[in-house]
């Protein structure tokens, strides 16, 4: 899986969480919390739509790790790259 | 909510409905609300037409009961816009409490009947410019509801449409404005030791699947719901002079809207929910609040609000009552603090927790030993 490829599937899963967002303007090195005024119920509801998007397994005490564009798209990457339990 | 625009009809005249249907849907300045029946029966007659924008009171369409025959001596029960369980008082300077059943206009004494009067008063309609259809033209219900909704079509005309957000920070502004001129607010704060119910909290999360992870606000929520079991009076409203404690506990959560606004919906029955079934119920109040899909009972049913501004930094939230309610709860963040254990000064994460309180109906001494009791709540997670 590229990093395009997660790209576009963390913004379908941003875009369900907050359909107003741009995401072509989201700045991938700052925090999406800053950049599009989300709030903790949101958040889990993101990490439960890449959850159903990439099919990965994310525990909380990985959290703090994500909170930028980059450092998603550097986690699921590892992820995915990963045996599948 | 003083206003709201019928959007669109769900049911027709001669479905049947039942208790709890969504009927019709209807936008107001705060949200896009679906309007529920509170009967079983069938939609005898439909009153308002999409686009109609008409006063918060105004009868929407009459439903006959079941088991009652079509007749008109046997009254069917009225479905009304922004369905409201207590009224909120009046911003403007009320008449009298107990208006006399006539007054007199010039050269010609009106008769008008008491409930139409009082629904007069409460729409800021002056009952002389209305024409009565009553015996010898006594002015009916019925007629101030006619005048109300020729005069909510005449403004909906006049007045220039402000867009959601503005109109919503009017509502907002009302409300705050009558809260603060007409409730005795008392404020009081205290500091919770977070450390239990976080590190509950992490060790259940651990073992739920994502779909089922709580937040902690669900925690600090429920909390509040099983102390108002033990201080019922904060919980319920103030109605023409009187403090009404509500049996059910309906905590209203606030929810910030994208673009500003917000609103604070029931989340029904809080303290019989479990966690799990909280945050089930809490994710889907701020999906559809966002969304502009919460149902009228939703936004009309809460007997206290919690607020917490913790994600936005604020340390404390002192919050002004949302009439006609007797209290709100506001959570700050979570921080670390040092404190002072068995000899040690050690950091532990705390917030703070706020009453504010109406001195109609509860006081300063009732209001601590309420946030004492939401304390010793949050140090036994695993008991909420």
């Amino acid at each position: 899986m590229t990093r395009d490829e997660i790209r576009d599937g963390l913004f379908r899963a941003l875009t369900q969480v907050a359909p107003e967002a741009d995401v072509s303007r989201i700045r991938p090195n700052v925090r999406l919390r800053d950049q599009l005024d989300i709030d903790s119920m949101d958040l889990l509801n993101f990490v439960i739509g890449v959850h159903k998007e990439f099919k990965i397994e994310i525990p909380e005490a990985d959290y703090p790790r994500l909170v930028t564009l980059d450092g998603w798209i550097d986690y699921v990457a590892k992820m995915k790259a990963q045996p599948q339990m | 909510m003083n206003a709201g625009k019928l959007l669109q009809w769900r049911k027709h005249v001669g479905d049947k409905v039942q208790r709890g249907d969504i009927i019709a849907d209807v936008e107001t300045d705060k949200a896009d609300i679906e309007v529920e029946v509170f009967s079983t029966g069938m939609i005898e007659k439909i009153l308002i037409q999409p686009g109609e924008k008409v006063p918060v009171g105004t009868v929407m369409a009459l439903i006959r009961e079941e088991g009652k025959p079509f007749a008109s001596e046997a009254p069917a029960v009225r479905i009304e816009v922004g369905v409201s369980t207590a009224p909120i008082p009046p911003a403007v300077p009320q008449r009298p409490s107990v208006p006399p059943p006539t007054i007199e206009t010039g050269a010609r004494r009106l008769h008008i009947s008491p409930v139409a009067r009082k629904l007069a008063d409460e729409l800021g309609i002056d009952p002389g410019t209305i024409s009565g259809t009553g015996p010898g033209g006594r002015v009916t219900l019925e007629d101030v509801q006619r005048a109300a909704h020729t005069r909510g079509a005449k403004l909906a005309e006049a007045a220039p449409e402000l867009d959601r957000a503005a109109r919503m920070r009017q509502a907002i502004g009302a409300a705050m404005a009558r809260s603060k001129r007409e409730i005795p607010h008392y404020y009081l704060s205290t500091t919770i030791d977070m450390s239990q119910a976080m590190a509950w909290l992490a060790d259940a999360n651990l073992k739920r699947s994502v779909e089922d992870r709580l937040v902690y606000g669900v925690l600090l929520v429920k909390a509040v719901a099983l102390a108002l079991l033990q201080f019922p009076e904060l919980n319920g409203l103030w109605v023409e002079g009187k403090a009404i404690a509500k049996p059910e506990i309906h905590v209203g959560v606030a929810i910030s809207l994208r673009g500003g606004g917000l609103v604070a919906p029931a989340l029904h029955n809080t303290d019989r929910q479990s966690l799990s079934e909280l945050m089930k119920s809490f994710r889907d109040l701020v999906q559809r609040a966002r969304a502009g899909s919460l149902r009228s009972s939703e936004l009309t049913d809460p007997t206290i609000t919690v607020t917490s501004l913790g994600e936005q930094g604020v340390e404390a939230v002192f919050g002004v009552i949302y009439p006609p309610q007797v209290a709100l709860v506001g959570f700050g963040k979570i921080v670390e603090r040092p404190c002072v254990s068995e000899g040690q000064i050690v950091a532990r994460p705390t917030l703070t927790a706020t009453l504010s309180g109406d001195h109609r109906v509860s006081d300063g001494h009732r209001g601590g030993r309420f946030l004492a009791a939401v304390e010793k709540l949050l140090q036994e997670p695993g008991q909420l």
